[in-house]
């Protein structure tokens, strides 16, 4: 773990969050563990997995993630200032170039667009970065195994540590290898 | 149920196994890459001395070798956005096992074209004055100048592949850390910022990776397009067609493909990645460069038939130049190459023997050298309308050892990248595979 200074420490480095985490093998014992845990009134776990899966996506019944409206506000931006810049510049100093008008869209068509791809694909990874720290902030510092970015899936339900047995017996029902309490 | 030979953990491992020791041939193959960039970087030294007069420019040749190169090496990038964003949005499931290797060499042939203009100007120390800012006099740059489109089209290309060739690697440099020791831990913990996989990180990274993609698209077709439009936009024969920008699009894709496979045959050979890059991947890459050969093909034709069928007498005497001038050879060299080499990939047997294929993606890129040559000096070299101006330009030793110095820029890049970073998709290509699960009969014998 690499030492961070006071503030960054607070952001990225929230207190821990008390819970059971569940090591599993398998897709759908994973799966079946997410529609037993929703079933019983849990909402608030996290699923790490090595892959995105579209199966596990669809058993959290996840919202759509929210950076696509950074994607296009940036990409709007991006073309406004692309237009912005051209024609500003262009009447701040008129100079006739090739009999043509002063302001001419259709050349400035070229950097308007190349300016939306570049503030679009900019905002998106800015998106990404917030809504990933944001998440990772709600949810404090919670348990993690390193086997998750190779070949298995993880659980992890927070929950009191006088309240973590049916949780437990949950996990360990619907297949997990293993069970621990953090 | 038998375990498939192919597991996730087999993926991890198979490709954490690149950035260990690779051997002899690797740092052979380094060695010569960091020789030939030192030969560059005495050449430009000459030139910084000396000046441009070194090279071979010789009125009307003043876009020679350098612009060659450089729209050479923009053109090898763009088959990277097309195998990672254009394949990725058409689902096909085998651009993962190459498509960060065509990534890795997208970069870093953007980062070799970037080096070209500068060298051109020849005052490197003025390169800013490309950026729009104004200068002592309150003057701004002219927008409608296709120059002024290029730096913003290359400039945003080079951002763009950058950051989603980094926002691909975050997942894998943080499951070859879970692996590593040592100083490259603390590199790929840096490198990882933070990734564990939770559901929160995956939503917002495939939503984002999609959006990436899709902005990719569209920008990896505009930027040979504007590329094209410096010399379309001018009134020079030979250059002045409408046909320009998809035929330069098509020309970069075909190299592009031709330079993943001169660049793969060897990666896969000295990392042992014959596991996840098999021949059908090989295969695939070469009807690329079948389909966009021919197209290209289609555009020699398109253009010597249109000078004809103009009637109009500068653009025959322009393309009558290029092909029985002085420089017949260059012209039969790239339409051999490109238009008739890649006719060979019509048999499957030629398709699926890497080593012919190894053989036939130096030609492609050969040829596609030629082509931009042939388009750029020989276009110059024949304007007609001032035959007394004509005169025989030849690259110098300066063109040369520039060039030289370029191709051992890129491959010092990309053999670091590929030693110290997942020169795989550790993802990806788990998210081809069937995912683990448990046996059928289990399910009954449960509970």
């Amino acid at each position: 773990m690499i030492p961070l200074p006071k503030p960054l420490h607070d952001i990225f480095r929230p207190p821990p969050t008390p819970g059971v985490l569940g090591v599993f093998a398998h897709l759908d014992a994973t799966l079946e563990a997410i529609r037993k845990l929703r079933a019983a009134g849990h909402g608030d776990f996290t699923v790490y997995s090595p892959i995105p899966r579209h199966e596990l996506e669809d058993a959290l019944g996840q919202a759509v993630s929210p950076v696509r409206m950074f994607t296009l506000i940036g990409g709007i931006a991006g073309c406004a200032i692309g237009a912005w810049i051209t024609l500003w510049m262009s009447y701040d100093w008129p100079t006739v170039v090739g009999g043509k008008p002063i302001g001419s869209v259709p050349p400035y068509v070229v950097i308007m667009f190349e300016m939306t791809v570049l503030f679009g694909a900019l905002s998106t990874i800015l998106g990404i970065a917030f809504n990933s720290a944001f998440a990772a902030r709600r949810l404090g510092t919670i348990q993690w195994d390193p086997r998750f970015t190779n070949d298995k899936f993880g659980i992890f339900v927070p929950a009191a540590p006088d309240k973590t047995a049916p949780v437990e017996t949950l996990l360990k029902g619907a297949g997990a290898e293993e069970v621990r309490r953090g | 149920m038998a375990e498939p030979r192919v597991t996730y953990d087999f993926v991890t491992r198979t490709i954490a196994r690149t950035l260990g020791n690779p051997g002899r041939g690797y740092f052979l193959l380094l060695g010569a890459a960091v020789t030939l960039l030192a030969g560059g970087i005495v050449t430009l030294l000459y030139l910084l001395r000396y000046g441009l007069g070194l090279a071979g420019y010789s009125h009307p040749v003043y876009w020679a070798v350098f612009i060659t190169c450089f729209v050479f090496w923009v053109g090898i990038a763009h088959s990277g956005t097309l195998i990672s964003a254009i394949l990725f949005l058409f689902r096909s499931g085998w651009r993962t096992a190459v498509y960060r290797t065509a990534e890795a060499m997208t970069v870093f042939a953007v980062m070799t074209a970037g080096l070209f203009p500068l060298i051109h100007i020849g005052r490197q120390w003025y390169f800013y004055w490309l950026i729009p800012y104004p200068n002592e006099r309150g003057l701004w740059p002219n927008f409608k100048s296709p120059l002024i489109w290029d730096e913003f089209a290359i400039g945003t290309y080079f951002t763009v592949s950058t950051v989603f060739l980094i926002m691909g690697l975050i997942p894998d440099i943080a499951a070859v850390r879970d692996l590593a020791t040592g100083w490259r831990k603390k590199l790929y913990t840096l490198a990882s910022v933070g990734w564990r996989g939770t559901n929160e990180e995956w939503r917002h990274y495939t939503r984002g990776y999609l959006y990436l993609a899709a902005l990719a698209t569209p920008l990896v077709l505009s930027v040979h397009s504007v590329v094209s439009w410096d010399f379309a936009m001018a009134i020079v024969p030979g250059w002045h067609a409408t046909i320009f920008a998809p035929y330069f699009v098509a020309g970069a894709i075909y190299s592009g493909c031709g330079m993943v496979i001169t660049l793969l045959v060897p990666i896969r050979k000295l990392f042992h990645l014959e596991d996840l890059i098999g021949v059908h991947h090989f295969e695939n890459l070469s009807k690329l460069c079948l389909l966009t050969g021919s197209i290209v093909g289609y555009a020699y034709v398109c253009e010597y038939f249109i000078a004809w069928f103009s009637g109009n007498p500068a653009e025959r005497a322009a393309f009558w130049y290029r092909a029985f001038g002085p420089y017949w050879w260059a012209t039969w060299t790239m339409i051999i190459c490109n238009a008739f080499l890649p006719l060979l990939l019509w048999v499957k047997k030629i398709r699926t023997n890497i080593t012919a294929l190894f053989v036939i993606s130096i030609f492609v890129n050969i040829g596609m050298w030629f082509e931009r040559y042939v388009i750029i000096v020989v276009s110059l070299a024949g304007e007609p309308y001032t035959t007394w101006t004509n005169a025989v330009y030849n690259p110098t030793w300066a063109d040369w050892g520039i060039m030289a110095g370029s191709f051992g820029w890129f491959f010092m890049w990309f053999l670091l990248f590929v030693k110290n970073f997942p020169a795989v998709s550790i993802s990806e290509v788990k998210e081809v595979l069937p995912p683990p699960r448990r046996a059928p009969a289990r399910a009954g014998a449960h509970g």
